[in-house]
């Protein structure tokens, strides 16, 4: 029920697939792979998004696996505001021990980062995985804009969106510990 | 090439510290490096010091990354220095906007060294 309900919400938000097409050639690659994007599609570039800013951005190699399969704590919560074709919520979500090994390997520095800049990191990974999600799919790069980063810390805060929208999560080990992504769209 | 003076605007001082360790990897020679968190304090810097390159975000609070490319067109102390925007907004209309500015570049986050200095070094040999 889930699956197909989610599937209707993505084709009314009628996004095409022909990644990074763009001007009159672009238009005609549109048309060329013109087709609506399933449920799994939309894991697909979001699993890529996510895996693509970690390893180019420190070098660490994400592994996805079924949502929900890991006991883990939501110390720190990063979102980012999705306005436009796609309205919702990105969020990134870990433990704080998650949370300092990002920012350290992001800095590059031996030394234990501040709060302050683990907040910072943290918010910046989730802008540049929102960034990266819509710039791979067509019509999304502008017709979706993106929020400043919001980081919110707290232990295992639950968010309840007041919209009746749908969601995708996934889940990323990095060094085998969990990191939660939720794309949560308004209805 | 000219001994560089930076001028790195972002609201992240992450993404500074990431975009200046680029910078640095690229093997530059850098004689100054300073940040500024908004457009806003990036004005008030490049009236008070010389850069001759800046590398700016675009989404930041106060005075975003376009509006500030604007501002230093209309300054005559800035408006031949080089602008190259780093950001995660990749779409056309924002591109054709920042360089119809007067930005010189566009750098996509996430960003590897490599793509800093392919931008950064011509822009720097003029």
């Amino acid at each position: 029920m889930k699956t197909s309900s989610i599937e209707n919400r993505f084709k009314t938000v009628g996004i095409l697939l022909g990644a990074q097409a763009t001007g009159p050639a672009g238009a005609e690659a549109k048309k060329d792979t013109m087709s609506i994007m399933s449920r799994q599609e939309w894991i697909a570039f979001l699993n890529t998004a996510t895996k693509e800013v970690f390893e180019i951005m420190m070098g660490a190699q994400l592994e996805c696996r079924e949502a929900g399969r890991s006991v883990m704590s939501r110390d720190f919560t990063a979102m980012i505001g999705l306005a436009g074709t796609l309205r919702g919520v990105l969020s990134l979500r870990c433990s704080s021990n998650v949370a300092y090994s990002l920012a350290r390997l992001m800095l590059a520095e031996d030394t234990p980062a501040s709060e302050d800049s683990v907040r910072d990191a943290f918010g910046e990974l989730c802008n540049m995985v929102a960034g990266n999600f819509k710039a791979k799919i067509a019509g999304m790069a502008d017709g979706c804009m993106l929020s400043v980063p919001t980081v919110i810390t707290g232990k295992d805060l639950v968010i309840y969106s007041l919209s009746n929208g749908e969601s995708i999560q996934l889940e990323f080990l990095l060094e085998g510990k969990p990191l939660e992504l939720t794309l949560s769209l308004h209805s | 090439m000219k001994k560089a003076r930076i001028l790195i605007v972002d609201d992240s001082s992450v993404m500074r510290k990431i975009v200046e360790r680029s910078l640095r990897q690229a093997g530059l020679d850098i004689e100054a490096v300073k940040e500024a968190g908004n457009g806003e304090e990036a004005l008030k810097l490049v009236q008070e010091d010389q850069f001759n390159l800046i590398l700016s975000d675009i989404n930041m609070p106060a005075m975003d990354g376009l509006e500030f490319v604007r501002r230093l067109q209309a300054l005559r102390c800035t408006k031949s220095t080089p602008v190259v925007m780093i950001t995660t907004e990749t779409g056309e209309k924002h591109v054709v906007d920042a360089l119809s500015l007067g930005a010189r570049g566009y750098i996509r986050k996430p960003f590897t060294p490599d793509q800093i200095k392919e931008r950064v070094v011509p822009l720097l040999e003029e």
